[in-house]
């Protein structure tokens, strides 16, 4: 099993092969439909973005309420392929690493090969378990959009598999 | 018989517990399943990942926290008895203010937006549900109640087969379904199938088969049969747990049938992923 951290360092990113198990700790944000939906028109429009993606993590998520004591509610991947869309301008602003669950479009992956990026799989369904690696949570913008607003998360030894490498091997291509 | 009055805030309550207890407690025939494929499975990864699935069904259980994040949206399937009267307000904002209760007072995930296409506002609450009622004789309420979430419900399909198509076609739409959705499912799945009557029905019967358990088949030996046959073609596939290759793509087929028209088919297939949640009550 290997470790890295968030934000990833480049040794680490170019380590990663497709199929890997990895624990993951450090800091990452939380984006899914709506959030990249807003990022993508503020950059059609020549606006910048409320955070810098540059060499950042974003983890596809949008966790149920915490309960009184926890740092975060339930909170296991969304589908991936949702916000295929909107992904190549991230990965061209520098966006490193994507965490989610299943199949990415033939645009994205061309684009994580060019930029040099990866995708994470966390596994769907398991999201009270994922919730016990999520030491703190704190919103950073988008607060209207509830569960979709954007987070940053520091994680501590978070399961995940390399769904996607550099390079664009696949797991799910196997 | 008798008409019988059952008050309003008894039906909401039952709503709630519904909502709660299925984001909470996965099911025995699930649970039993998941175990099982474990034992079958011969790659450590998927195993790995059967491993976190019963460990964080655990956790869910134990700390009475959803299974999973996306807590779905709340459909229900309503048998009203027609000798039942609610005394003190109707039905259906009774089952509402359960759902309400239930998502907000048990950190359930709001996840309703009010309009699909426009505005797209979280309601805050998670209704409106999706209520399905049939009117029966007698002088009980029976609720099956499921939280859907959508990673799922986005990979089903339904498609209006004509009747030379036979069995092969309706194997063929449910295999192409199942193989298109691969790993966005949240594999392993549970396959709900809805055969017969018209477009809306055939995707009634297959929510409907959804919510049945895993551990009972179709009473029609015929469609029993053929629940099995397309599960051990599904789990042919290599999707594998969280479609990362294996044995186990899915823990079941169910079938539902219904009499249709001369000139059709129609095939609906509704995917659920692995935590198929689903909770029964009689009022």
């Amino acid at each position: 099993m290997k470790k890295i951290t968030f934000p990833i360092t480049e040794e680490q990113l170019k380590d990663l092969q497709a199929g890997d198990r990895v624990l993951a700790s450090g800091y990452l944000y939380t984006a899914r439909d709506a959030a990249h939906k807003r990022m993508y028109e503020l950059l059609n429009e020549g606006k910048q973005l409320p955070i810098d993606v540059s060499g950042q993590t974003i983890y596809y998520v949008g966790a149920a309420p915490a309960k009184p004591g926890y740092a975060v509610g339930p909170c296991g991947p969304t589908s991936s392929y949702r916000m295929d869309k909107y992904t190549p301008s991230l990965l061209d602003l520098g966006l490193k690493v994507m965490i989610g669950k299943g199949k990415r479009s033939d645009a994205v992956i061309e684009s994580m090969k060019k930029n040099g990026a990866v995708y994470l799989a966390a596994i769907g369904g398991a999201a009270a378990l994922i919730a016990k690696s999520i030491i703190k949570s704190e919103l950073v913008c988008y607060e209207d959009l509830g569960t979709e607003a954007i987070y940053r998360y520091e994680v501590k030894d978070i399961p995940l598999i390399v769904a996607i490498d550099t390079k664009g091997n696949n797991v799910y291509a196997r | 018989m008798a008409i019988r009055e059952i008050k309003a805030e008894t039906v909401t309550a039952c709503v709630k517990k519904l909502f709660m207890d299925c984001n909470y407690y996965i099911g025995d025939d699930i649970s039993n399943a998941i175990l099982k494929a474990r034992e079958q499975e011969t790659s450590d990864l998927a195993k790995d990942v059967l491993t976190q699935l019963i460990d964080n069904n655990k956790i869910a259980a134990d700390e009475q926290i959803p299974i999973c994040q996306d807590t779905g949206m709340a459909v229900l399937f309503v048998e009203y008895g027609d000798k039942v009267v609610i005394s003190d307000g109707s039905f259906e904002d009774a089952v509402e203010e359960g759902v309400r209760q239930a998502y907000t007072e048990g950190y359930l995930r709001k996840s309703v937006v009010s309009d699909p296409v426009f505005d797209r506002k979280n309601t805050k609450d998670n209704t409106p549900a999706v209520i399905h009622t049939r009117i029966v004789p007698g002088d009980k309420i029976k609720i099956t109640a499921g939280g859907k979430g959508f990673g799922s419900e986005n990979m089903s399909a339904i498609k209006m087969l004509t009747p030379s198509a036979g069995v092969e076609g309706v194997k063929q739409f449910v295999l192409d379904t199942v193989a298109y959705a691969g790993p966005n499912p949240c594999p392993p799945i549970v396959v709900g199938v809805g055969i017969g009557g018209t477009f809306e029905k055939a995707a009634q019967l297959a929510k409907r088969a959804t919510l049945r358990s895993i551990e009972v088949s179709n009473s029609d030996e015929k469609y029993a049969s053929l629940e099995r046959e397309l599960l051990d073609e599904i789990n042919k596939m290599n999707i594998g747990p969280a479609g990362l290759g294996g044995k186990t793509s899915a823990l079941g087929v169910n079938i539902e049938t219904y009499p249709t028209h001369i000139a059709g088919l129609p095939v609906a297939v509704n995917i659920c992923c692995h935590a198929c949640r689903h909770k029964e009550c009689e009022i």
